[in-house]
C-alpha cells in the first residue's frame, strides 16, 4: 500500500482492500456497514411486529412466524446492530483519541469484524432454511431445547461466532489503551469515550464467556443429547437463565457505557466547556460496570429464587441509579455556563437526557422486586428497555455518527436533514414506547402474538404502531442523508467542530498511519490546551521517523468463513452424518488458516521517513 | 423547525390525553386497580417509586430547561470561550447523597414487601386452602389439595382468604399472572414454586401466561373466580360429588357422550377428580367462562374448536391426537360438554 | 527489522518477551484472554456444582471416581508447569536448545496427562456405562473436564507449532513473546486443573 493511493481505484481493488484490511478505520467502516444493514433488518422486523399488533386479534402473520419475528428482532438489534455500531465508533475514534497508529492486534481486529459479519449471515440464513429461532432473544429452555426447527441451532452457532469476534475486540481495545497511548497521555488525561471503551471492554471480557458457555450447553443439549436442561435426566433450566443473565445484564452496560462516553465528548465540545466532574465521571462509570455484574438476577425476580436473593438483587439494582444520576447531573453541569451550539449531534444528545432519565426512572421502579412482579414480562418492561436502548444507545449512535462522520468519511452530514431525522425519530419513539408502560400494567404481557378483543388495549397499541412508522421514516431520512452526503456533501476540514481531543488534530479522513508524529499530550482535552495557548497543532512527541505498520491479510476473512462453514455443519449433522464432512471441512479451513498465520512471520512494513516528508510538501 | 415542533407537541399531548381517557384498562384485568393482596402490595410500591422518581425527573428537567434557555450560543458571541470548570465538590456531593437517601426510601419497603409476599408458612395451617397448579401448553390445571377436586382453566377461590398455590409446569416455563389480584410467578419444570393469592372482592379475574411458552403463548388465558366463602364451600361440595358417568338429559347430548367416548377423548380428558390430566379436565365444563381460555362460550365455538383446534391455538397438543370429527358429530359432542354443569356456583354468581 | 535476528548476549534485553511493543501487547492480551477464560471455567464449575448430584439414577461420583489415577494426572500436569518454568529460565539465558528441550518435556508430560484422561473417560464409559448423555451429572462432568482436556490439547498443538516453526531460527524478539505467552497459558490450565481436582474429584469422592 502506498500513500499515493488516493486516486480513483477500481471497485474490485476497493473490495479487495476491505477484505484484507487490518486498518482500524476501515474495520470501523465494515462494522458500520454490517451493523447498519442489520439495523435496517431489525427495524423491518419491528415494523412487522407492530403491524401485527395494530388491532386486536389481528392475523397479519401467523403465531409461529410472529415468535420468529420478535426473536430475530431482539437478537439482531442487540448482537448484530447495536454492538457492531458501537464497535464501529470505538474503532473509528478510540485509537485516534489516544494518539495511536492502530490497535494492538490489527489482525484480531479484522478477524473480529469478519466473525461478526459471518455470524450475522449465519443467523439470518435461518429465515430461508426452515425457520428462524423462535424462543425469544433470551432463548429460555426448555422452550429453546424443544423448538422443532433448526432456528435455535442457527441462533446458537450464529451468536457463538459473532460473540467470539466481540470478545477479541474487547481484549484488543484493552491492550491498545494500556500499551499504545501517546506520550503524556496518562489514564486521567484520556478522553471519556476512551475511558468508557476501556471499561466496556472489561465488561465484554468478563461477560461474554458466560454466554459462550450457555450457548455451548444449549448446543450440546440440542445437538449431542446432553442433559443440562433436561429435567427428566436431572437437568435444570434455571442454569440457562443464570448464565444468560450473568452475560445479559453486563451486556446492557456494554451497550450504554460507550454511549455515555460519546455524549460526554459531545456535550463538552458543543458547550465549549471542559467536562464537568471528569474524575467523578470516570469512577461512576467504573462503579456502574462493577455493579452491573451484581444485579443479573433482577431479570429473574419471578423465577422463585426466594425473598433473600430477590431483596439483595433489588437493592443492588437500585444502587446503580446513584452513579447513573451522577452522570446525568454532570452533563447538565457541563452545559451550565457554557455556550451551547445545537446541531444534529447535539440534538440527539439533548434528546437523550429526558428520554434516558425516564428509562432510568422505570429502571429503578423495576428494581423494586415486588413491584416487578407486576411489571415483569409485560409491555412495561418492553417500554423500559426501549427507553434505555433506543433512547440511550440508538440516540447515542446517531449522535456519534453525526459527530465523527467527518473524521470517518471526510464529509459532514447534512444538518437540515439531520435535524429533521432527529425530530421525526424522537417523536416517533415516544409515541411508540410511552404508551407501552401503561399497556403493560393494563394486562398485556410481552411477546403476545395477539391481544384479545374488548380488553381496552386497542388504542394504546394503535398509537404505538403509528409511532413505530414515524421512527421508520426517521431512519429512511438518515439513510437519505448518508447517500446525499456521499454524493455531494460538504468536505470536512480537520477540525470542523472546534474539537478538544486528538482525533481533531489530524486530517479528515486521517492518513492510514493516523499520526505522522505521535503527539505529546499535556493534559485532558489535549488539542484544546494547544488551541488555548495559540498553537496551530499538537507538539510532536517524537522525531519524524519511519513508521511501522501491519500488513493487510485475507486470513481473517478465510478463518471466519471456515467457522461459518463449520457452523453449518454443526447445525445439520443431526439430520445426516454426511454433514460432518462440512463440519470438519470448515474446521480444517479455520484451524488451517490459524496454523498458516502462526507459521508465517508477519513483520509488517515501514512507511519511509522520506515518503512522509515528501507528502508534507 | 419551531412551528413543526409545536404541532408535534400538540399531537403528543393529544395522544397522552386519549390514553388517559381510556381509563386504566379493563376491570379485573388491569393491575392499576388492585383487588387482591399481592396486587395491592405491588401497587403501593409502584406509587411510591413513581413519586420518588418523578421528583428526580423534575429536578433534572428543571435544570435542563434552564440550561437550554440561558446558555445557548449568543448571536455575535460565537467566539466566546466559557470558563473551563473542572467540577464542584459541594454540588457533586449533593447529587450523590440525595439519590442514596432516595434509594433507601425505596429499598426498605421493597425488602419488607418481598419477604411478606414470600411467606407461605400459612399453607401448613389447619384449614388452609392449597391448590396445585400445573402449567401446560396452553392451558392451566388446578388440583385442590386434600379435596379431591380437579379442574382446569377456571380456578375458584373464596374471597378474603389466602389461597396457597404450588406451581409446576409439565412442559416449558410458564408464568402465572392475575394482574388485578397478584403479581406473577414463574411456573418452572423442575421445581415447585409457591405463592399465595387473596382476592378482596368477588369477581371473575383474568389470568394470563406471562412467560413465552410457544406460538399460542398469547392465548393461554385463564380465570380466577372469586366467590363468597359460603359459595366456595358449596362449590367444593358440588365438585366432590360429581358423577362422571352421569347420563345427559336430552338425546343429542346422549349421542354426544357416546361420540365423546367413541373418539377416545377420555384418554386425555377427564371428568371428575380421577382420570387422565394430560389435557384440560372437563368437570363443570358447561360453566366455564371461555372455550379454550379465550373464545366466547358458545356451542358453535366449541364445535369449531373440536373440529380444528390448530386454527385457534397454533401449536396446541390436541391437534392430531384423534380422528377427524365431522361437523355434526362435533356439534353433538359440544352439546354434551356444554351441559356438564355440576354446580350452581358459576362465574355469574361471582360478584352478585 | 533488527528484532528477527537471533539474539546474542550483547543485544539481549533483560525481558526478551516484553522488549517490543508487539511483545508487550501479546503479553497483556494473553493475560486478558486468561481473565476471560476464568469466567468461562467459572461458569462451567458453577454448572457442574449445580448438577453434580443430578445423577438420574445413574452412577454417582462416589461410586466411580478413583483418586489414585487422578493424583498421578495431577502430578504430571504440575510437573509440566515446572518444566515450562525451566524453559522460560533458559529463554532468559538465551539458551535456545535447552529451552526447546524443556518445552519438549512439557509437551510430553501434557500428552501423558491426556492419555490418562482418555483412559479414565473410557473406563467410566465401559465399566459404568456413564456417558455424556446418561444424566445431567454426566453432561456436566464430561463438559467441564473435557473443556479442560480440550485446552490441554490446544496447548500441546500450539507448543508443537512454535517449536517446529522456530527450530532452525533460534530465539529472537519476534518469537520470544510467543514462547512466553504459551508458558503463561500452560500455567493457567494447570491452575484450572487444581480446581478440577478439588471440585470434581476430591469433593466428588468425599462429599
Amino acid at each position: 500500500m502506498s500513500i499515493a493511493a488516493t486516486q480513483k481505484r477500481s471497485f474490485s481493488a476497493i473490495l479487495w482492500d476491505y477484505l484484507t484490511t487490518v486498518d482500524h478505520k476501515k474495520v470501523a467502516h465494515l462494522y458500520l456497514f454490517g451493523g447498519g444493514f442489520f439495523f435496517l433488518l431489525g427495524g423491518l422486523e419491528a415494523l412487522i411486529i407492530r403491524i401485527q399488533l395494530i388491532k386486536p386479534m389481528n392475523d397479519f402473520i401467523s403465531a409461529g412466524f410472529y415468535n420468529e419475528m420478535f426473536t430475530m428482532h431482539g437478537t439482531t438489534m442487540i448482537f448484530l446492530a447495536a454492538m457492531p455500531l458501537i464497535l464501529a465508533l470505538m474503532n473509528a475514534a478510540m485509537p485516534l483519541q489516544i494518539g495511536a497508529r492502530d490497535v494492538a492486534f490489527p489482525f484480531l481486529n479484522a478477524l473480529g469484524v469478519w466473525l461478526f459479519i459471518f455470524g450475522g449471515i449465519l443467523l439470518n440464513m435461518s429465515w430461508f432454511l426452515g425457520g428462524a429461532p423462535d424462543a425469544g432473544w433470551t432463548s429460555y429452555v426448555p422452550l429453546a431445547t424443544d423448538s422443532a426447527t433448526h432456528g435455535v441451532d442457527f441462533y446458537v452457532l450464529g451468536l457463538q461466532i459473532a460473540g467470539a469476534g466481540t470478545l477479541m475486540s474487547g481484549i484488543n481495545f484493552l491492550a491498545t489503551i494500556i500499551n499504545m497511548r501517546a506520550p503524556g497521555m496518562t489514564y486521567m488525561r484520556m478522553p471519556l469515550f476512551t475511558w468508557t471503551t476501556f471499561i466496556t471492554s472489561v465488561l465484554i471480557l468478563f461477560a461474554f464467556p458466560a454466554l459462550t458457555i450457555g450457548l455451548f450447553l444449549l448446543m450440546f443439549d440440542r445437538m449431542f443429547g446432553s442433559a443440562f436442561f433436561n429435567a427428566a435426566l436431572g437437568g435444570n433450566a434455571i442454569i440457562w437463565e443464570h448464565l444468560f443473565w450473568i452475560f445479559g445484564h453486563p451486556e446492557v452496560y456494554i451497550l450504554i457505557l460507550p454511549i455515555f462516553g460519546i455524549f460526554s465528548e459531545i456535550f463538552a465540545t458543543f458547550s465549549k466547556k471542559r467536562l464537568f466532574g471528569y474524575t467523578a465521571m470516570v469512577f461512576a462509570t467504573m462503579l456502574i460496570a462493577f455493579l452491573g455484574f451484581m444485579v443479573w438476577a433482577h431479570h429473574m425476580f419471578t423465577v422463585g429464587l426466594g425473598a433473600m436473593a430477590n431483596s439483595i438483587f433489588a437493592v443492588a439494582t437500585m444502587a446503580i441509579a446513584v452513579p447513573t444520576g451522577i452522570k446525568i447531573f454532570n452533563w447538565l453541569a457541563t452545559m451550565w455556563g457554557g455556550s451551547i451550539k445545537i446541531n444534529s449531534a447535539m440534538l440527539w444528545s439533548l434528546g437523550f437526557i429526558p428520554t434516558f432519565t425516564i428509562g432510568g426512572m422505570t429502571g429503578v421502579m423495576l428494581g423494586s422486586a415486588v413491584a416487578d412482579y407486576q411489571y415483569h414480562d409485560t409491555y412495561f418492561v418492553v417500554a423500559h428497555f426501549h427507553y434505555v436502548i433506543v433512547g440511550g444507545t440508538v440516540f447515542g449512535i446517531f449522535a456519534g455518527l453525526h459527530y465523527w462522520w467527518p473524521k470517518m468519511f471526510g464529509r459532514i452530514l447534512n444538518e437540515t436533514l439531520g435535524k429533521w431525522t432527529f425530530w421525526v425519530f424522537f417523536f416517533g419513539f415516544h409515541f411508540t414506547f410511552f404508551v407501552q408502560h401503561f399497556l403493560g400494567l393494563m394486562g398485556m404481557p410481552r411477546r403476545y402474538w395477539v391481544f384479545l378483543n374488548d380488553q381496552e388495549l386497542d388504542l394504546g397499541n394503535f398509537i404505538s404502531t403509528i409511532g413505530a412508522f414515524l421512527m421508520g421514516v426517521g431512519v429512511i431520512m438518515f439513510l437519505w442523508n448518508v447517500i446525499a452526503t456521499a454524493v455531494k456533501g460538504e468536505k470536512a476540514e480537520a477540525d470542523p467542530w472546534d474539537g478538544r481531543t486528538l482525533e481533531w488534530s489530524i486530517p479528515s479522513p486521517p492518513p492510514f498511519y493516523n499520526f505522522k508524529q505521535v503527539p505529546l499530550v499535556r493534559g485532558l482535552d489535549a488539542l484544546w490546551i494547544e488551541k488555548t495557548e495559540g498553537n496551530k497543532q499538537m507538539t510532536p512527541g517524537e522525531p519524524l521517523d519511519d513508521i511501522h505498520m501491519p500488513n493487510g491479510s485475507i486470513l481473517p476473512f478465510i478463518m471466519s468463513l471456515g467457522f461459518f462453514i463449520a457452523g453449518i455443519g454443526f447445525i445439520y449433522q443431526v439430520d445426516h452424518k454426511l454433514w460432518y464432512i462440512v463440519l470438519y471441512g470448515g474446521m480444517a479451513l479455520a484451524l488451517g488458516t490459524m496454523v498458516v498465520r502462526s507459521l508465517k512471520d508477519d513483520l509488517g512494513f515501514y512507511v519511509k521517513k522520506e515518503e512522509l516528508e515528501r507528502e508534507a510538501k | 423547525m419551531k412551528g413543526w415542533m409545536g404541532k408535534f407537541r400538540a399531537l403528543f399531548i393529544l395522544g397522552v390525553l386519549a390514553l388517559v381517557l381510556t381509563g386504566c384498562g379493563k376491570e379485573n384485568l388491569t393491575a392499576f386497580v388492585p383487588k387482591g393482596y399481592g396486587a395491592e402490595s405491588s401497587m403501593k410500591l409502584i406509587i411510591l417509586s413513581i413519586v420518588v422518581m418523578t421528583f428526580v425527573f423534575l429536578s433534572v428537567m428543571i435544570i435542563y430547561t434552564i440550561v437550554l434557555f440561558r446558555f445557548r450560543e449568543k448571536k455575535g458571541q460565537e467566539d466566546y470561550i466559557p470558563k473551563q470548570v473542572e467540577g464542584n465538590k459541594t454540588l457533586e456531593t449533593i447529587w450523590t447523597v440525595i439519590p442514596i437517601i432516595l434509594v433507601f426510601v425505596l429499598a426498605i419497603p421493597t425488602v419488607i414487601a418481598t419477604f411478606d409476599l414470600a411467606d407461605v408458612s400459612g399453607a401448613a395451617e389447619e384449614g388452609a386452602i392449597s391448590v396445585d397448579v400445573t402449567g401446560n401448553q396452553y392451558w392451566w390445571h388446578f388440583e385442590y389439595q386434600g379435596e379431591e377436586i380437579q379442574t382446569s382453566q377456571d380456578m375458584y377461590i373464596p374471597v378474603g382468604e389466602k389461597v396457597y398455590l404450588n406451581m409446576i409446569s409439565s412442559d416449558v416455563i410458564h408464568s402465572f399472572w392475575v394482574p388485578t389480584i397478584a403479581g406473577k410467578m414463574d411456573v418452572n419444570v423442575e421445581n415447585t414454586n409457591q405463592m399465595y393469592i387473596e382476592a378482596y372482592e368477588e369477581g371473575v379475574y383474568w389470568g394470563k401466561c406471562a412467560e413465552l411458552c410457544g406460538p399460542s403463548h398469547s392465548l393461554m388465558d385463564f380465570k380466577v373466580v372469586a366467590v363468597s366463602p359460603e359459595e366456595y364451600e358449596q362449590w367444593v361440595a358440588d365438585m366432590q360429588s360429581v358423577d362422571p358417568e352421569e347420563e345427559p338429559q336430552d338425546a343429542v347430548a346422549v349421542e354426544g357422550k357416546e361420540l365423546f367416548e367413541a373418539n377416545n377423548c377420555m384418554t386425555c380428558h377427564a371428568i371428575g377428580s380421577t382420570g387422565s390430566n394430560v389435557a384440560p379436565n372437563l368437570t363443570n365444563f358447561g360453566n366455564r367462562t371461555k372455550v379454550a381460555g379465550f373464545m366466547e362460550m358458545t356451542p358453535e365455538n366449541l364445535a369449531d374448536w373440536i373440529q380444528d383446534p390448530e386454527k385457534f391455538k397454533p401449536g396446541n397438543n390436541m391437534t392430531g391426537t384423534y380422528p377427524d370429527v365431522s361437523k355434526e358429530d362435533a356439534e353433538k359432542i359440544a352439546e354434551y360438554l356444554m351441559q356438564l354443569k355440576h354446580t350452581e356456583i358459576t362465574p355469574d354468581v361471582a360478584g352478585n | 527489522m533488527s528484532h528477527i535476528h537471533p539474539l546474542n548476549p550483547e543485544t539481549m534485553p533483560n525481558e526478551p518477551e516484553k522488549a517490543t511493543l508487539e511483545g508487550k501487547n501479546k503479553f497483556l492480551g494473553l493475560w486478558f484472554f486468561l481473565g476471560g477464560e476464568t469466567v468461562l471455567f467459572a461458569s462451567l464449575f458453577g454448572t457442574y456444582i449445580a448438577l453434580r448430584n443430578s445423577t438420574a439414577g445413574g452412577p454417582t461420583s462416589q461410586e466411580m471416581f478413583g483418586l489414585e489415577l487422578v493424583f498421578i494426572m495431577t502430578i504430571l500436569l504440575l510437573t509440566s508447569s515446572l518444566t515450562s518454568v525451566y524453559a522460560m529460565y533458559h529463554m532468559k539465558n538465551q539458551d535456545f536448545k535447552k529451552m526447546q528441550l524443556w518445552l519438549g518435556v512439557t509437551g510430553l508430560l501434557g500428552l501423558s496427562f491426556l492419555g490418562l484422561e482418555i483412559y479414565e473417560f473410557a473406563h467410566y464409559i465401559t465399566d459404568y456405562g456413564f456417558t455424556f448423555r446418561s444424566s445431567a451429572f454426566g453432561s456436566a462432568f464430561y463438559t467441564l473436564v473435557g473443556f479442560h482436556g480440550g485446552h490441554v490439547t490446544f496447548g500441546i498443538a500450539w507448543l508443537i507449532t512454535i517449536m517446529i516453526r522456530n527450530a532452525k531460527r533460534g530465539l529472537n524478539l519476534y518469537n520470544a513473546p510467543k514462547y512466553y505467552t504459551f508458558s503463561l497459558y500452560w500455567h493457567f490450565i494447570d491452575v484450572i486443573w487444581v480446581f478440577v481436582f478439588t471440585v470434581v474429584y476430591l469433593m466428588g469422592k468425599v462429599a
